[in-house]
């Protein structure tokens, strides 16, 4: 038995050990915006929060974390999608198929966090995430637009 | 997707979990059909395309798949601007393949792919639109006793204009349901809408804002079950033995069964718990006879098809031997494209519940008739016995339509476990080794100069794999695939050749590996304009001439394609030297094409310094694809073209050893992130008159037009993709 603090409520979750983060949330929680990409945190789908930082949840074991830490999924960034980030993903169109943007949302967030005023040269390294409709460019934008340092690209 | 909260799909209602505060999908009663299914129920339809409730909500149901593209909004404005409805108003959803077939096809073909999504739809959805505003306008012209001609309406107002009595169209959508639909729909001139051709926003971001949207592999049903899979990873091959006794006792596990021949799946009550189980069963595949086979072998096979004697017709005016055996030079060159696989974000995945009297399927389609068809079969039932629901697709780029292997199999595993839903999700690993690829090719140019460097006779020769010939064979004729030829035709509009040459000459010789092709999203467009445009380039070279000016010499009978060259050509200044940028040089290249209705060019911006790394500072496109419905969404679709047709220019290859694809995730096949991405600006032209697809044709110019600027750049012709395999160190 684990004790994980997820999106705010700590929660008992009962799995084999190496079950990874992203399955917990997806199949025990039922918390299916983290996505499944890669399994090999090669693609970010599957990016949230822990203690604020963007963590990728496939390849870390459940057993890794404890209840002190807080994890943060893409339904608990905010009640009504009213992170920066949303909505400047809401005003500028960002997704395309949209599979990605829960991993693109929870990255750029957890950056913005970081470095709230990032240049574009940064963005464009800590923005490893895979999109393959292709809305880096828009991804670059919403960045810059929900840190109010205009937008480009 | 507004589909899935509205009330007319009762069935696919999202319900708050108390747990977590957040949102999990329970689907209690996924057997409930929608008001299309329904027919006239509470809220009846005014025809197919609209359904207006009493609140003045339109509902525009949508035939085609939305899947990143678009395609929703784009065609819920052609039937909302006919309608003269209120935009804020509208939502949409997908009529079912089982319901399409149950009305004979009343919302026509709902195959989304080759950019046909509103290029072969505009006419009856926009009449569609039409037919519903008039027979609204009767119904309300019948209540107050007055002509129709005397009624005017905008933005679901309808409006008598002598009395100055109005109405809205929830208040008389029930009798308008009632009328006799119109014979005669006339259409709006499009140099009028209001709607379309408008860059309105998409209709379906919010829920992918917050994790609320339900893709294939987020669905859950009571009492389901997970499955994962493995098939021989050699193509054609068997299961040998197996031994699934450790993973049997392994915990959730419910069953380890076969799969036709060729696959081993584990069924247990989470996916975490089946792919692990999955790991633990010793399979010894049979891998028959292409155990052996490699991409090197291959490759071989194809050479010898560049000289073959025999060879398909593709395009032929004149006499192209003779003309380049007379000419005054000779150029010759050998290019090659690689397999790739469409690399969805999301991985295949279906859902199936299978009774001895029905068979449900859920799965993200670009196809969904064509997943009807392959889940009837599967299940051993009549296609009216069969339904599939279409949910939204994490990407689809062509793998998930013509070809539906993942819906064969999660039918076949749910029929060995009858009454019970089962999801099959495939790994990434599954997903990268079963793909349907990008065809493979070759093509060897041959172009003869007059003494002036006039171009005078060109032969292209392809060599390698036929897409219809492995998945739609029966429309191969005389051994000859004409989709092969795309971009290189004479006629036809939708993927003509640009130049006008005095003595031509295409052909195929079809030689086809055993590794599956697929329609890959640019399909054959994108290998035949880094052919013709990277060899332009080179004639233009030999000949001592400008690219672009050689180009124009020869396109006078091909305006529109000149004119989405000249676009990008000015917007950069071609001629001009570019900026450096941080103390490099920049060098420009150019490609242009026509595939799918529209035409494309670029030009791109390159820097290569000393080490021969490659920078793409800036990539200026122009399109013109006669009617633009969204603008923003065309100009979302070229960027996202380039990041296509850049990871496959830079890094995306799949290659073949032991008869098995290599390539197995994003670690060794990777594809263009946002540190690569160039800028990107749109030019779009509206020449009108005709509707062109914009969803593909531009992949097809990136790597030919970044080929070029590194010719410029470097002196260096890379003639063989990806391009990670190239030194790009000057000479």
């Amino acid at each position: 038995m684990t004790k994980l603090n997820v999106n705010g409520r700590v929660v008992d979750i009962a799995v084999e050990a190496d079950t990874p983060l992203l399955w917990v949330l997806r199949e025990q929680l039922g918390l299916t915006g983290t996505k499944y990409g890669c399994g090999v945190a090669q693609c970010g789908a599957c990016t949230v929060h822990v203690d604020g930082a963007a963590m990728r949840a496939c390849a870390m074991p459940v057993s890794a974390f404890n209840e002190a830490q807080k994890i943060v999924t893409i339904e608990g960034l905010s009640p009504d999608s009213s992170h920066p980030i949303q909505q400047a993903w809401l005003a500028l169109d960002v997704p395309q198929c949209g599979f990605c943007q829960p991993g693109m949302i929870m990255a750029a967030s957890a950056l913005l966090a970081a470095n709230p005023k990032p240049t574009e040269a940064q963005i464009r390294e800590e923005m490893t995430n895979i999109c393959r409709c292709g809305t880096y460019n828009r991804v670059l934008a919403g960045i810059q637009r929900a840190a109010g340092i205009g937008t480009s690209g | 997707m507004n589909a899935i909260t509205h009330p007319s799909r009762r069935g696919l209602l999202a319900t708050v979990s108390s747990a977590l505060g957040a949102f999990t999908f329970g689907f209690h009663a996924p057997l409930v059909k929608s008001a299309a299914a329904q027919g006239r129920n509470a809220v009846p339809e005014i025809n197919v395309w609209v359904v207006v409730q009493p609140d003045d909500t339109v509902v525009i149901r949508i035939a085609r798949s939305e899947m990143g593209q678009g395609t929703l909004t784009g065609l819920a404005q052609l039937v909302a601007e006919e309608l003269e409805c209120d935009w804020s108003k509208v939502t949409t959803e997908y009529p079912t393949p089982g319901q399409n077939l149950a009305r004979n096809r009343a919302w026509g073909n709902m195959s989304t792919g080759g950019s046909r999504g509103i290029r072969d739809s505009h006419d009856y959805v926009r009449k569609g639109g039409a037919a519903a505003r008039m027979m609204l306008v009767q119904a309300a012209a019948n209540g107050w006793g007055v002509p129709m001609g005397e009624c005017s309406v905008a933005n679901s107002i309808i409006t008598h204009g002598p009395s100055g009595r109005s109405t809205s169209f929830g208040k008389v959508a029930e009798a308008a349901s009632r009328l006799t639909p119109p014979k005669d729909v006339l259409l709006k001139d499009p140099r009028n809408w209001k709607i379309a051709g408008k860059s309105m926003a998409r209709l379906d971001t919010a829920p992918k804002l917050n994790g609320s949207q339900v893709y294939g592999m987020d669905l859950r049903l009571p009492g389901m079950l997970n499955a994962a899979i493995r098939a021989c990873p050699v193509f054609g091959g068997k299961i040998g033995a197996m031994d699934s006794k450790a993973a049997e006792a392994m915990p959730g596990v419910k069953h380890v069964l076969r799969v036709g021949d060729n696959a081993v799946v584990v069924v247990a009550d989470t996916w975490w718990r089946a792919k692990t189980a999955l790991d633990a069963v010793k399979i010894t595949w049979d891998e028959g006879q292409h155990a052996s086979a490699s991409s090197a072998a291959f490759a071989e096979v194809m050479k010898a098809g560049l000289d073959a004697p025999e060879a398909a017709l593709g395009n032929r005016n004149g006499d192209a031997r003779g003309a380049l055996a007379r000419a005054t030079r000779r150029i010759e060159a050998v290019y090659g494209y690689p397999h790739q696989n469409h690399a969805c974000m999301e991985v295949m995945n279906a859902t199936a519940l299978w009774t001895p009297e029905r068979c449900e399927v859920w799965t993200p389609t670009q196809n969904g008739e064509a997943a009807l068809a392959a889940t009837a079969e599967a299940a051993g039932l009549p296609p009216a016995r069969c339904e599939v629901h279409k949910l939204h697709l994490g990407g689809g780029f062509g793998r998930r339509g013509a070809v539906h292997d993942w819906v064969r199999q999660a039918v076949a595993i749910a029929k060995q476990i009858p009454g019970t839903p089962i999801k099959l999700i495939w790994s990434r690993e599954e997903d990268m080794l079963h793909g349907r690829f990008h065809p493979v090719t070759m093509c060897k140019l041959q172009g003869g100069l007059d003494a002036e460097g006039n171009l005078v006779g060109l032969h292209m020769r392809i060599a390698g794999q036929s897409i219809l010939a492995g998945i739609f064979p029966q429309n191969i004729r005389d051994g000859r695939d004409p989709v092969v030829f795309q971009g290189l035709n004479a006629r036809g509009g939708e993927a003509d050749i640009g130049y006008t040459i005095p003595h031509l000459l295409i052909d195929h010789a079809m030689r086809n590996p055993h590794v599956p092709p697929g329609f890959w999203r640019g399909v054959n467009l994108n290998q035949n304009a880094i052919y013709l445009e990277c060899f332009m380039d080179e004639l233009a070279h030999a000949a001592g001439k400008d690219p672009l000016a050689f180009r124009r010499a020869l396109m006078g009978n091909h305006p529109r394609h000149l004119a989405v060259l000249n676009a990008v050509a000015e917007r950069v200044g071609w001629g001009s030297t570019a900026a450096p940028v941080n103390g490099q040089p920049v060098f420009r290249g150019l490609a242009q094409t026509h595939g799918f209705g529209s035409y494309v060019a670029a030009c791109a911006e390159v820097s290569v310094n000393d080490k021969g790394e490659l920078k793409i500072h800036r990539i200026v496109a122009a399109t013109d694809c006669g009617h633009a419905v969204n603008p923003q969404q065309i100009e979302m679709q070229v960027e996202g073209s380039f990041v296509y047709g850049l990871s496959a220019a830079l890094h995306s290859e799949c290659t073949v050893k032991n008869g098995r694809i290599e390539q197995e995730n994003f670690d060794t096949y990777q594809v263009l992130r946002m540190d690569e991405m160039p800028k990107v600006e749109t030019i779009i032209l509206q020449s009108g008159g005709f509707w062109g697809g914009v969803g593909e044709p531009t992949i097809a110019v990136a790597a030919p037009a970044v080929l070029n600027a590194i010719f410029a750049a470097t002196g260096k012709r890379v003639r063989e993709l990806p391009l990670k395999h190239a030194d790009l160190r000057r000479a």
